[in-house]
């Protein structure tokens, strides 16, 4: 690589952690030093509104490798240390308490924020969001004192993080109020016979669910959050409020040094930035389709895809962004899988038992498959997964069907093997 | 502590000691073991800490759950009777000396 200066990695996420590890089995073998602006060593997100809030353990746990997994590849860590700005033109960070530090080649895996709520009352003391362990164990001890005190624990909005911690929250006993400003669950993501599947599991479980609310004002005594406020006048008592309205691409950084950012630092589908010498990956990032759209997607596979690439290009090859997306979520004893991508679909068939629930949506658009989701049908995932990443389809009359084979649509698209059953 | 014998892709072991009540997958992820992603971080998701138990081992594990059989019938690389997700696994004092190798792909 010739230069002295080491790869700055900022950002000790998922994605900045796939970007050390990738570098190095594509055999970089210079510095390599990873920034992180939190205490904790690199560490996994998801079950911090799963498992891990109503069960928290040693954070260690949590950890996505040990320092050992780093050591033995040579990635430096540093924690606790806040980048304020880039030097392009230097080739430097500079660091909050006034230290620089010389990169060779930046990339950048910013993360994301929790949105919040522009209304009176969202600075209270019991508002909460979940972005990070501390977020998760403050929000585990709101829901024990919620329910100690037979006061409901709030939760503003209907999407993954709300109704996942609406769903801890019920299992510590704790009463639940959902507000969701749309007329149904999940609907960035998911089609309306799968936001009514969760509808039902979560009224099953108790949980006093509200779609269409449009949330107007919190409510506090002595500084600490009492009630939401409806803007139709409805008020929902609160222990404590948690707001899980989504993230914005952290780009602040990107931005102030220049570097294109459109809800997120835009990059292509090899995870360079407008400049082509850094590359982002992650949360913070939005990817340049071919059709010229923004796609930002926040989730682990995601960051690994695009740390990937982003390794790829900092080592001068192209690496585009390849298989399919995918998603989990768990509420409750449902396995929520999805896989693909359901925008524009113009037709869904389901298989399955849509009560219970454990079915599979199937989303096509001029009969081509785009995307599914399935719950606790672990077996349609897997076997979807593996159709998508092959760009194969079943029809929509076959994906129906359960008695269908979806794996038979990949054995006649290739020559038969001894592949086994 | 027990001692879990990792065989990563290109054939090289890896040695560690693992806790008891820790998944196999957590020790790969710890010691940074080559050959495993587990990108869901152990909830029987994703299928990426895809490994072959060695033949002797086997049947000192329980069996795989209902989950677990329907992932492993999808997993990337070749299905075998040995095969199992390393974060269902839980090192016990019954597993020192197990011995798993990890696949050329998990995804």
């Amino acid at each position: 690589m010739g230069s002295q200066a080491p790869i700055v990695i900022v950002g000790a996420g998922q994605a900045g952690v796939q970007i050390a590890e990738s570098l190095r089995q594509q055999g970089y073998d210079g510095g390599l030093l990873l920034v992180g602006e939190e205490p904790h060593p690199p560490y996994q997100r998801p079950p911090l509104s799963k498992k891990w809030l109503t069960e928290p353990g040693a954070s260690q746990a949590l950890s996505l490798r040990g320092p050992e997994a780093l050591s033995r590849r040579r990635i430096e860590l540093r924690l606790d240390t806040r980048v304020l700005a880039i030097d392009r033109a230097g080739s430097r960070l500079q660091l909050a308490g006034g230290e620089e530090l010389r990169y060779g080649q930046l990339a950048l895996a910013t993360g994301a924020r929790p949105r919040t709520l522009s209304l009176p009352g969202a600075q209270l003391e019991g508002v909460l969001a979940l972005r990070t362990i501390g977020d998760s164990l403050r929000i585990g001890a709101a829901i024990r004192r919620c329910a100690a005190e037979q006061r409901p624990l709030v939760v503003i909005g209907g999407g993954f993080i709300g109704l996942e911690v609406a769903a801890g929250a019920r299992k510590l006993g704790a009463e639940v109020t959902v507000l969701e400003g749309l007329p149904r669950l999940m609907s960035r993501v998911a089609a309306p016979i799968v936001s009514e599947a969760f509808e039902r599991v979560h009224r099953a479980h108790g949980v006093n669910l509200v779609l269409g609310a449009q949330v107007a004002e919190l409510v506090g005594h002595e500084g600490r959050v009492q009630a939401v406020r409806c803007a139709d006048g409805r008020e929902f008592p609160a222990g404590a409020v948690v707001v899980g309205i989504g993230v914005a691409a952290d780009d602040a950084l990107a931005a102030a040094a220049g570097l294109a950012c459109e809800r997120g630092i835009v990059v292509d589908e090899c995870a360079r930035s407008s400049d082509p010498a850094i590359v982002a990956a992650g949360d913070c990032s939005a990817r340049r389709l071919a059709d010229g759209r923004l796609l930002r997607l926040e989730s682990v596979h995601n960051a690994v895809e695009q740390g990937q690439s982003a390794a790829a290009a900092l080592m001068g090859h192209e690496r585009p962004f390849r298989s399919t997306p995918w998603f989990w979520s768990d509420q409750y004893d449902v396995k929520l899988q999805m896989v693909g991508l359901s925008h524009g679909f113009d037709q869904v068939v389901t298989r399955g038992d849509l009560e219970r629930p454990a079915f599979s949506a199937f989303y096509f658009r001029a009969g081509r498959l785009l995307a599914v989701d399935s719950l606790s049908r672990v077996q349609d995932h897997m076997k979807s997964k593996r159709l998508l990443d092959a760009g194969l389809s079943p029809t929509p009359a076959q994906a129906a069907d359960a008695n269908f084979d979806l794996q038979s649509v990949l054995q006649q698209a290739r020559p038969a093997t001894a592949d086994g059953a | 502590m027990p001692q879990v014998t990792y065989i990563e892709p290109d054939g090289h072991r890896v040695t560690l000691g693992v806790e008891i009540g820790t998944s196999v997958m957590r020790g790969a992820m710890d010691a940074g073991v080559s050959g495993i992603e587990a990108l869901c971080g152990g909830n029987c998701a994703c299928a990426t800490c895809h490994c072959y138990v060695d033949g002797a081992w086997l049947e000192q594990l329980p069996p795989p759950a209902v989950d677990e059989r329907l992932m492993l019938e999808n997993v990337a690389a070749e299905r075998r009777s040995t095969s199992r997700l390393s974060c269902q696994l839980t090192v016990t004092a019954a597993l020192d000396g197990l011995i798993v190798q990890f696949p050329d792909r998990q995804s």
